[in-house]
Parts: C-alpha cells; sequence; structure tokens
C-alpha cells in the first residue's frame, strides 16, 4: 500500500489540473458564482459591521424603533438576484447537457465497481485494475456494480457518476492532459470505502495501444497469473497479501498457507487448496474464527473458472512465509 | 386556578359563568374552540395518513409501470369475491359510523352504542376475511420478496395451519370479552354490559368473516384451479436467477437463505443475456392467463406480493387501531359523556374511519381488478 | 399603525422576593415533571434532553476529526479502524439530525413560547404534546441502542443496497427514526391547531410574532413531509425483516427509488430545521435594536414560500445518480427558485439595524454570527444546484462544509442565540452577558475555522464518508480539526455560562431586552397559567413606547 500518491495535487487555490474538456466550464463556473457570492456577501457584511457600530446602543444617542420598508429597494434585492441565479441555472444547465450528450466515435470501457475494488474491461477484452485512457481522445465508460452502490469520480476531469447496481449507467469525456489522476469512489459503500481509489493513467496514442497489447496477456506463471486475479477480482478489497491489499475486513493470505483453520461454526481445516476452493464458493460456510462480525464476503460461484481458482490458490500458497501486516 | 376573562369583545359566548364543565378542556374558551380544534386536528392527522400511504402508492405505480405483465398474473391470485365483499362491509361500517356520530349528538346511547358496535363488527369481518385471504397465499407459498415460492403445476398447499395460528388471538380475545360480559351479568352492571355486549358480538363477527371466507374460497380454488399453473419450464434455467426451482413446502421464511448464497447480480434480461438498461418485454393480454418463469420469480411476482402485503397489511393495521379506538368510545358513550355540546371525539374517529374505508377503495381495484 | 389597546388590568411588576409562584415552583416532585401537561415544563424537559443528544453528537464529531487528523493511510496506525470510523460518522449524523436539530427549536423553544406568544394557557393537544416527548425518548432509547449493539455503519440516509445487507441493527435505528418522526408530527400538529384555533381577539395573522410565522410554516412541513419517512423507513426495515426487495437490485428492485422517498421528506427536513431558526434572527433583530422589523409581510411571505417550494426539489441530491436528463434539469431550476426568499430575508434582517438602537449582547451577537455564517451557507448552495457544478462538487467535503455552514452556522447558532434571548423569561436568571459574548466570539471564529477549510478540501476532490485519504489533503484536514477543537471549546463556555446563572444569576425582570411581544409581559419565569389574566394584543414590534426601568433592571410599556 504505498501511502504517498500525490497524483492530483491542486494546480490553482481550489482544484487540481484541468484534464479533460469539461474542466474549463466547471471552473469558469465557480469562478463566476464566487465572485457573485463575493459582491453580494462583502457589502452585507460591510451594511451589518457599519450598522451594528454606528447604530449601537450608546448614553445619548436614541434611534428611531419604526418599522421600515422600502418598496423599490425590497423589489430591487428580490429581481436582481431573481436574474442572476437564472443565469447561473442556465450555465450549469448547458454544461451539464453537454456532458450528458454522447458523442459519436468514442473509445468504450467498461468498468466494474464491487467492493472495494475497480475492475476496467477493454475494448480488446483486456482487463486492469487501473484506468487508462488515449488523451485527445473521446471516452465513454459503461459502468455496473455488482454489490452496492458506489460512485466514479475522478477531480482532475471534473466527472463523476454513480455506479447503481442492477442495471448500466453510463459517462463521457475526452481527457486532455497525458499524466497520472486519482480515482475516488464517492458514495459511501462500506468498510473500505476510502480505499476504493484507482489510478488513471492518460497516454498518447502509442503508448495507449502499447498499454492495450500488453494489458490482454494474462502471466503464464500460475503464481504471477493467480496475483493477476488478485488484483483484479476485487479479492484486493479485503484482503492483504504480500505488502498490497485492504487490511481488512478479510484476513491476510500471508502466513496462513498449510496452518490449521479454526471455523467460526466451530471445528478446524487445514489451509490448502480445497480450503481456497470452498472459501471462493462458499464463504460463509467456511468463515474463519473471529470473522463472523465482518462484512460478509460475496460468493464467486459462476463468475471464476476452476484453473482460474487454482492460479489464486497457487498464489496465496507462495505467501506461506511472507508476513502478515503490521497489526 | 379560575380565570377571570378580560372585557370581552361582543361576539364572545357569553355562555354559563365560565365555569368550566368537566367536559371542556380547561385551556379552551369554549365547546365551539374545542371542537374546532380537535377536528382541525383531526384533519391534519388524516393528511399525514394519506402522505404514509402515499409512498406505498407511489411504489405501486412504479413496478407497475415496470412490469405490467406481473400485476396481471398476480392479480389473478386474489379472489374479487373476497375484496368486493370487504369493500362492501367497509362502506356499511362507514354507515353505521355516521349515524353514530348522529345519535351522539342526540343523546341516544342505545343507537350509538348499537351503531358503534356494528362499526366494530364490520371491522372484524374485514380482519376475518384478511385472515383467510393471508392464509390461503401463504399456503400456495406467496410470500413478499425474498420468500416467494415459484408456483408449480399441480401445486399442493403447505400443511402449516396458518389460519389457525391467524385465528388464536381473536379466540383468546371471545373468550375474555364472554368472560367480561358474564362478570357483567354477575355485577349487575350496566356499565359493564354495555361495553362488553359489543366486544363479544365484535369478536364473533371475526369467525363469521373467517367462514364467509373459507366458504367463498373454497369455491374460487375449483374454478381457478387451472389458470394459476405457469405452464413453461424451459426458460427456468436461464431467467430464474433464484435457486427454487422445485422447492418443496420447507421454503418457509425460517428456511431463506442467507443473502451469501445468491449469486452476485449481472443484470440480465429476461432470457439471460446481458443488456443495455431498458429491458421491457412485452407479454401480449392473451399470454397472460399462462405465464411462463420470467414472471414467476422472487424478483417478480415476489415484488407483487411485496407491494400487496406492505399494502394491505399497513391497512390491517390502521383497521386494529381503529377498533381501538372506537372500543374506547364504547367505554365513554357507557358512561353517558357524549351530548349535543361534546361529541367531537365521536365525530373525529368518524373522519378517521371514513378514511380507512376510502384507502380501501382505492387498494381494492388497483389489487384485485387488474385485467 | 400601532394599535396598543389599553389593558384591562396590567400584570403586577415582579417583586424581589422569592414568594412568587411559577411554573417551575408549582409543583414539585418527579410525577409532576414526568406527567406534567404544561407545555413549559415540557418545553424544559425537552431542551435538557436535546442538549444531551447535542452533546453525545458533538463528541461524535470529535472523535471523527480527531480520526482524520491524521491520513490513516496505514490503517494498522490509525486511531479508528475503518468499520469504526464508519459507525461513527453515521451516529453523528443520525444523533444530530434526528435527535438534535430537527425537535430542537420547535420542541424546545417553540413548545415553550408558543402560548404565551399568543396569550393562551397552552397548546391545543396538551397530552399529545406530553406524548410527543415520550416519542422523542423513545426514539432516542433505539438510537442509544444503536450505539452499543454491533454499530450502525450505513450512514444517516441509509441508502439501499449497503442498508440492507450491512450487519448492523438497521432495524432497530430506522423504527427509532419511525418512532421519532412521529413525535415530530404531533408537535408539528398540535403547534397548526393551537395557532389556528386559540389565537386571541385582536391577533390577527399579519399581528403574530414572526416567530410563530416560522414555526407555522415548519410545522407545516412536519406534518407533510415526516409521514413519507415513516414509510420510507418501515419499508426499508421490511426489507431487512422480510425482504420485501423493492430497493434491492438482486430481486429486481431499484435502489434509486429509495433515494427519492427519502430525499422526498429529508429535503423538507431541512427547511424544518432552518425556518424556526430565522423566525428566531427575526426575534431577535428586531428587540435588539429596539426596532420593527423591516418588510415583515415579507418575511411572513417568504417562510410560507420556503416551506412549500422546499417540497419540490429534493431531486438536488440526485444529481449524480441517473435520473432522467428533463428531471434533473427540473430539480435543478427549482432549487434555485428557494434561494431568493431566504436571500430576502436576509437583507431585510440587516435592513432592521438601520437607525435603530443595537444592543450589542450575547442574543444579538449570535444573531448577527447567524447572518455572516446562514448567507454563507446559502450562497454555497448555489454551486451545488448548478448542474454542470455538481457533477463536480457532489459528496465531496464542500457539501459537508455547505449543509455545516446553514445546519450549524445556522440553526445551532440561531438556537443559542435564541436560547441566551429567553433564558432570562425561561428560568427567571439572567447570564453573565459578557462571558455569553466570549463564547459567540469563540463559537464564531472556531466554526469558520474547522468548515472554512473543507470548502477547498471538496473542490479539491476530497470525497466525503472518508476514513482515509491522500497525504495532499493533510494540512487542510489539520486546519479543520484545530477549528473543531476551539468550536468545542466555545460551546463549552456557552453551556457553562447558562448553567452558572442558574446557581449564581441576578434575577431577571420581567422584560431584560425591551421586547414588545406577549411573553414578556408575563413574570420572568412565568407562572402556571402564564397570564393571571388575558394580556391585551397589540403589534408585536412596537418598541416606541417600551422603556427602560432602572429600578428593576428591564423595560416596562408605557401607556
Amino acid at each position: 500500500m504505498i501511502p504517498a500518491l500525490f497524483a492530483d495535487i491542486n494546480k490553482t487555490f481550489w482544484f487540481p489540473e484541468q484534464a479533460s474538456t469539461f474542466a474549463k466550464q466547471i471552473d469558469f463556473m465557480y469562478d463566476a458564482i464566487l465572485w457573485i457570492s463575493i459582491i453580494f456577501f462583502v457589502p452585507i457584511v460591510i451594511a451589518m459591521i457599519y450598522f451594528m457600530v454606528k447604530f449601537r446602543e450608546r448614553p445619548g444617542y436614541r434611534g428611531s424603533t419604526e418599522a421600515l420598508h422600502n418598496t423599490t429597494l425590497e423589489i430591487t434585492w428580490s429581481v436582481v438576484p431573481t436574474f442572476i441565479v437564472v443565469w447561473i441555472f442556465w450555465e450549469g444547465t448547458v454544461g451539464y447537457l453537454k456532458m450528458q450528450t454522447l458523442p459519436p466515435d468514442t473509445e468504450d470501457i467498461k468498468v466494474t465497481a464491487k467492493k472495494w475494488n475497480w475492475n476496467f474491461k477493454y475494448k480488446n477484452g483486456a482487463e486492469n485494475p487501473e484506468l487508462h485512457l488515449p488523451v485527445g481522445r473521446d471516452v465513454k465508460i459503461i459502468m455496473r456494480s455488482d454489490d452496492v452502490l458506489h460512485s466514479f469520480f475522478i477531480p482532475a476531469f471534473r466527472v463523476k457518476r454513480d455506479v447503481v447496481p442492477g442495471r448500466y449507467t453510463y459517462m463521457w469525456f475526452q481527457p486532455t492532459v497525458e499524466g497520472t489522476f486519482d480515482l475516488f469512489c464517492s458514495e459511501y459503500c462500506g468498510d473500505n470505502h476510502s480505499l476504493m481509489n484507482a489510478k488513471v493513467f492518460v497516454h498518447d496514442d502509442e503508448g495507449y495501444a502499447k498499454f492495450l497489447t500488453e494489458a490482454i496477456k494474462e502471466p503464464d506463471d500460475i503464481v504471477e497469473r493467480g496475483k493477476w486475479l488478485y488484483e483484479r477480482k476485487a479479492c484486493k478489497g479485503c484482503h492483504y497479501a504480500g505488502t498490497e491489499g485492504a487490511q481488512g475486513p478479510g484476513p491476510s493470505y500471508n502466513g496462513s498457507w498449510g496452518k490449521p483453520v479454526p471455523l467460526a461454526a466451530g471445528g478446524e481445516r487445514l489451509f490448502d487448496e480445497n480450503y481456497v476452493s470452498d472459501s471462493i464458493l462458499n464463504p460463509i460456510l467456511q468463515a474463519r474464527k473471529g470473522y463472523e462480525t465482518a462484512a460478509a464476503m460475496p460468493s464467486y460461484k459462476g463468475q471464476l473458472k476452476e484453473e482460474q481458482i487454482d492460479a489464486i490458490a497457487a498464489y496465496i500458497k507462495s505467501l506461506q512465509s511472507a508476513s502478515p501486516p503490521k497489526k | 386556578m379560575t380565570t377571570a376573562v378580560a372585557t370581552p369583545p361582543a361576539d364572545h359566548h357569553a355562555e354559563e359563568h365560565h365555569e368550566h364543565p368537566a367536559w371542556l378542556a380547561h385551556h379552551f374558551d369554549d365547546a365551539e374552540q374545542q371542537f374546532d380544534a380537535g377536528k382541525l386536528g383531526m384533519w391534519l392527522f388524516l393528511v399525514t395518513e394519506v402522505l404514509f400511504f402515499s409512498g406505498m402508492f407511489c411504489a405501486y405505480a412504479l413496478y407497475r409501470n415496470r412490469n405490467p405483465e406481473v400485476f396481471e398474473f398476480c392479480s389473478t391470485f386474489l379472489n374479487e369475491k373476497l375484496g368486493a365483499i370487504n369493500t362492501g362491509v367497509l362502506l356499511f361500517s362507514s354507515l353505521t359510523m355516521a349515524w353514530a356520530v348522529r345519535a351522539s349528538q342526540l343523546k341516544e346511547t342505545k343507537t350509538l352504542i348499537g351503531m358503534l358496535a356494528a362499526t366494530l363488527g364490520c371491522a372484524a369481518i374485514f380482519l376475518g376475511v384478511k385472515a383467510v385471504e393471508y392464509s390461503h397465499k401463504w399456503g400456495l407459498g406467496l410470500f413478499p420478496g425474498k420468500f416467494y415460492v415459484s408456483q408449480i403445476e399441480g401445486a399442493h398447499h403447505s400443511e402449516v395451519p396458518y389460519l389457525w395460528y391467524l385465528c388464536i388471538p381473536p379466540l383468546v380475545l371471545l373468550v375474555c370479552f364472554a368472560l367480561y360480559y358474564v362478570y357483567g351479568i354477575v355485577s349487575a352492571s350496566k356499565f359493564h354490559l354495555r361495553v362488553a355486549g359489543p366486544l363479544v358480538v365484535a369478536a364473533g363477527c371475526y369467525f363469521a368473516g373467517v367462514g364467509l371466507g373459507v366458504f367463498l374460497e373454497a369455491e374460487a380454488e375449483e374454478s381457478h384451479s387451472m389458470a394459476h399453473v405457469p405452464s413453461s419450464h424451459t426458460d427456468h434455467a436461464t431467467a430464474d436467477h433464484s435457486h427454487d426451482a422445485a422447492l418443496p413446502d420447507a421454503a418457509l421464511p425460517d428456511a431463506a437463505l442467507p443473502d451469501a448464497a445468491l449469486p452476485a447480480v449481472i443484470p440480465v434480461n429476461l432470457l439471460g443475456m446481458e443488456v443495455s438498461p431498458t429491458h421491457d418485454v412485452a407479454i401480449s393480454p392473451a399470454e397472460s392467463n399462462t405465464p411462463d418463469a420470467s414472471v414467476n420469480q422472487k424478483g417478480m411476482a415476489g415484488l407483487f406480493f411485496s407491494i400487496y402485503y406492505c399494502m394491505t397489511g399497513v391497512h390491517a393495521f390502521h383497521i386494529l387501531g381503529g377498533m381501538a379506538v372506537i372500543t374506547w368510545l364504547i367505554v365513554k358513550s357507557a358512561k353517558l359523556e357524549f351530548h349535543s355540546k361534546y361529541y367531537g371525539p365521536v365525530d373525529n374517529v368518524g373522519l378517521y374511519w371514513h378514511l380507512v374505508d376510502f384507502i380501501w377503495i382505492y387498494l381494492f381495484p388497483l389489487l384485485y381488478l387488474i385485467t | 399603525m400601532s394599535v396598543v389597546t389599553k389593558p384591562v388590568t396590567m400584570p403586577a411588576p415582579s417583586k424581589e422576593a422569592g414568594t412568587e409562584d411559577n411554573y417551575l415552583t408549582h409543583s414539585s416532585g418527579f410525577l409532576s415533571w414526568a406527567l406534567t401537561l404544561d407545555h413549559k415544563r415540557i418545553g424544559v424537559m425537552y431542551l435538557a434532553c436535546i442538549m444531551s443528544a447535542f452533546a453525545l453528537g458533538g463528541c461524535l464529531a470529535m472523535m471523527i476529526r480527531l480520526h482524520l487528523w491524521n491520513p490513516n493511510l496505514d490503517p494498522s496506525q490509525a486511531w479508528l479502524t475503518n468499520k469504526q470510523y464508519n459507525q461513527v460518522f453515521t451516529l453523528h449524523g443520525a444523533v444530530m439530525v434526528f435527535l438534535f436539530i430537527i425537535p430542537s427549536i420547535p420542541a424546545a423553544l417553540g413548545n415553550f413560547l408558543l402560548p404565551i406568544m399568543l396569550g393562551s394557557k397552552d397548546v391545543a393537544f396538551p397530552r399529545l404534546n406530553l406524548g410527543s416527548f415520550y416519542l422523542w425518548v423513545c426514539g432516542a432509547c433505539f438510537f442509544l441502542f444503536s450505539i452499543f449493539a454491533t454499530g450502525l455503519d450505513t450512514g444517516w440516509t441509509f441508502y439501499t443496497p449497503y442498508s440492507i445487507e450491512s450487519q448492523g441493527p438497521i432495524v432497530a435505528a430506522t423504527m427509532g427514526v419511525f418512532v421519532l418522526g412521529f413525535s415530530s408530527i404531533f408537535t408539528g400538529l398540535n403547534f397548526i391547531v393551537t395557532i389556528n384555533t386559540m389565537r386571541p381577539p385582536g391577533m390577527t395573522w399579519f399581528r403574530m410574532p414572526l416567530f410563530l410565522w416560522a414555526v407555522y410554516s415548519t410545522s407545516i412541513i412536519q406534518v407533510l413531509a415526516t409521514p413519507v419517512l415513516g414509510i420510507t423507513m418501515l419499508l426499508l426495515a421490511a426489507e431487512r425483516v422480510l425482504g420485501i426487495g423493492i430497493f434491492d437490485a438482486k430481486l429486481n428492485g431499484d435502489p434509486v427509488a429509495f433515494q427519492h422517498f427519502f430525499w422526498f421528506y429529508s429535503h423538507p427536513a431541512v427547511y424544518i430545521m432552518i425556518l424556526p431558526a430565522m423566525g428566531i434572527i427575526s426575534e431577535l433583530m428586531s428587540v435588539h435594536s429596539h426596532k420593527g422589523i423591516f418588510g415583515y409581510r415579507m418575511i411572513a411571505y417568504s417562510s410560507v414560500a420556503i416551506a412549500l417550494f422546499g417540497f419540490l426539489v429534493w431531486g438536488h441530491h440526485m444529481f449524480t445518480a441517473g435520473m432522467a436528463d428533463v428531471t434533473a434539469i427540473v430539480f435543478s431550476a427549482l432549487t434555485f427558485t428557494v434561494s431568493i426568499p431566504s436571500a430576502i430575508k436576509v437583507f431585510n434582517w440587516v435592513g432592521t439595524m438601520y437607525k435603530g438602537t443595537v444592543s450589542l449582547n450575547t442574543p444579538m451577537l449570535y444573531a448577527l454570527a447567524f447572518i455572516f455564517l446562514f448567507t454563507i451557507g446559502g450562497l454555497t448552495g448555489l454551486f451545488l444546484g448548478a448542474l454542470s457544478m455538481d457533477m463536480h462538487l457532489h459528496d465531496t467535503y464542500f457539501v459537508v462544509a455547505h449543509f455545516h455552514y446553514v445546519m450549524m452556522g445556522g440553526t445551532l447558532v440561531a438556537f443559542l442565540g435564541g436560547l441566551f434571548h429567553w433564558w432570562p423569561k425561561m428560568t427567571g436568571k439572567m447570564f453573565n452577558d459578557f462571558w455569553g459574548i466570549v463564547s459567540a466570539a469563540i463559537v464564531f471564529v472556531g466554526f469558520n475555522l474547522t468548515f472554512l477549510p473543507q470548502f477547498v478540501l471538496g473542490t479539491r476532490g476530497m470525497p466525503r464518508r472518508y476514513a482515509s485519504y491522500q497525504l495532499e489533503f493533510q494540512d487542510l484536514h489539520r486546519l479543520s480539526t484545530i477549528g473543531a477543537l476551539m468550536l468545542g471549546m466555545g460551546l463549552l463556555v456557552a453551556g457553562l455560562t447558562l448553567l452558572h446563572s442558574l446557581f449564581y444569576g441576578k434575577k431577571a425582570p420581567r422584560n431584560p431586552w425591551g421586547g414588545a411581544t406577549l411573553e414578556w409581559e408575563c413574570s420572568s419565569p412565568p407562572p402556571h397559567d402564564n397570564f393571571s389574566s388575558a394580556p391585551a394584543v397589540g403589534d408585536p414590534y412596537e418598541f416606541g413606547n417600551i422603556e427602560y426601568d432602572s429600578k428593576t433592571g428591564g423595560y416596562i410599556k408605557k401607556k
């Protein structure tokens, strides 16, 4: 788990870098509303302070008690703000409609959100836990969630869309700058919501093509392939393995292989290939003692092929002498 | 703690010498204010009730719009005759309630108590019929959402005696009320007899409702026996996410599998293919009598029954609440508390009762008469 | 314009000796409080309870800010585990929203003041009032249970499907909310009926104090919106227990439908929170400027307008949830309409001071702090209402800052101002004004230091409900935590000042501030029946004939 990934340090006081075609309009809107707010706020505060001082209660001074009202003033300060908010609404709507209108000819990427990992599937079938994008091209993402609500948020692109289970949600954007950016989950989804991040890499065309060709290769070595799956099938979101992964709610793989595992339902099992396979297909029954109240692991029945499960088992076996995470 | 009222304007009601009779609450100036306050309060409460139900009506609209074929299929399980009888019974009870209000104004205690008793009795009949409807459905495995059991050709009823379970509390109540009535005779107290009589009658009416329901349900079963049956098994494997293809009757509430055993959902259409967001399937009216497995599953028919049980269940709770309050009115009436200047409680409970009836009048066609 | 009808009998000026019978001394013993039908006692009990809830919510808030002192990217070094943090922010939200802010002003101050401001003896349904109180207590017990059970961690918004599958005591919590909802509904119902049917002769609608207009508008929302929350919670509980499936994607239900149901209540709920606060500010600004409120009618109309428009904008909490474009656009447009009445009120309050005689005491300083803080909160709402802007800002710290500015900088600050303002009336004791002012200053500075950095955190991309964060956000988080400590201290000073006055405060005169509404006509504290004879109804903002009397240390009405 690398702590300091300074991908998105703010470029201006308020915002990270403008890395998509939407950023300009949104930053402009922000500045405009900010100035409008200041133009209203400052005089209000000045008036408040001035009146506080000038009309304060003091010996020898007696103000009026009459309730005032000034129709012209009241109409003005109702009508003028109305026009202003109509403008703000209009700007916001126009910008929004641009964001909602899918351009023709997009690079499509499928996004799967599952507690607490992102997985990206590219047009050539490659799967990767990181988002790789081509600069200057329109990208459409097709998102679905395998469990609860999540939300796809890239601050540098100024885009956000909820990922809803049971349906597909869409979004499009065009990256304008090469570099690395943060992707955050921004809809609370449980324990490791704040760890459900991904890195976004924007390449030039050549770099992007290179990425696609390399990403589609599943590693040949079975242990490498197990690790490859560990990163892509959301295991990493709950289990610590090697030197990466979440430190909960699931137990760490390090140093687990070959040892007896006390079960929550009572009794013991040896941590071997069968245990791994059973845990993946029917996790509740294999729950480890001490993890009864942890968030339940979902079953992968029908989602992983047998040889994939074998690869994962091989990976875990390779960690049998790795040290557990610091507690 | 007497208060001297300041010089009143001309239209102030100079009643008795500002002494507060027992029925006029201390903080009210006069009977009219008390009556107006009570009425406005009850109307506001009724508004909250309407909004409370509106959430469920919205859920109904949402899901019927999405899957109209599901609603058509499931409606065949609802016995229109029983629904119509319940509607008639409630309408009649509104009449008796309104009559009771009139009687309270005229201080006709016998009529008042009689009408309140009749209202209570009608409510009990309603609940009796409901008990039959619910227990019959549970026997068929028509539970809400997660617990819904796919309807199989030649399905036999569950052996669990749901109807008996639903009759036990009213039976206990009937016995208690009968004993209370006996106590009333023994102690020769008019008050106790006035109260106990209606209660015994009402409890008895529940069983009348049950009897009526059983009779009509049995009649309906014979004529409907073939229409409920889903015809195709072929689409089972693909469409059905759940595991309950031919579950025996053990699939009752306590046997539901934990969430983890359900596979993660991949958005699919009704034929099991991954699709884009809109996945409406049009089913022609002719097919709706012999639905296929696409409808006959937890996420479809189960959803209908969830809405059905929520709406009728919450409504039934309101009937129960109304019965409790009417009983309270009977007690007060037996104490001869109501007269032309003080009948607000009867009037306002009447308003509540009319709302309960009104809501059923919407529920009946929306749930029972979908064809 | 001001018609001061000659009262038939003048209430006697307060005597020095404590021999007066008032609502506090009228009867004693636990049951005389537990079974009281006196709206003043009920108000005081509510006050004690909601302040306790506030203290609990505040402790939870401090836990959040302390945990976020560090980025916590290495969970083994973090103070709270991720799950614990999630439980803390969930309970902070739920306790603050349902146990504190929604009841606060109507139940504690409204209950006490409403009948007195109307010159009547009690609310329309005193037993229902007591019932509302006990419903609050019951709901609070459910929440306390949630704290000690396996831990609620869904967020106070209970979004499905997470709330369906989470292992916490969700049914207990939703039933707690359900019960609290009825407490709120019955209070609102009581207030509407009281104002409609128990106004004294001479008090037309436009002669009511603006606090009552505010409470009336709030009550309309309470009555219309809360039942929808009730059914939502019931359906969520049914989801968990019966698996009904309407919000569960696994059963073909719609998680976004839950959001619509939930926000249909919860958006009007925020107007339940702010409208009474605005009512208090109207009172404070005019009384402490010794001058009639500027634009009475506009403020009254604005209150009702906010209440009604507030029902039409719930979708703006869901702009990124996948609604149809037209829907989103309509909600955005309607959202902006609600901003205008609020703006009008701010201008009117500031205008009230113009040419008045401004007393810069504790209640007034809290009122001025409100105007500053609420204006920021309101203006930042404009950013969130703009569709494209919201795509970036939704579910970030910008939203957190926005709603704390309006709910805390708004409602809480107004509540404190009102509490100080009516404290002499409720308790018969004067508090130490110097320390009250000190508390206002510390709260004001501490609050801004806590939440201004959060706007920046939000625009820079920091999502909310995060137990850990990227290193680049650390400095702003630390500033915020320091501010929170300061804010906590300020609130402590305020609380201690008030408590201290109970034991050592000077006896309060009938009208310490020079108010013209009816509550200042009865003794401090009021007698059991509020008025020994029905008071004369005048203009609630006519200060022309109210003069300071140094003998009593308070103001009296010259004939």
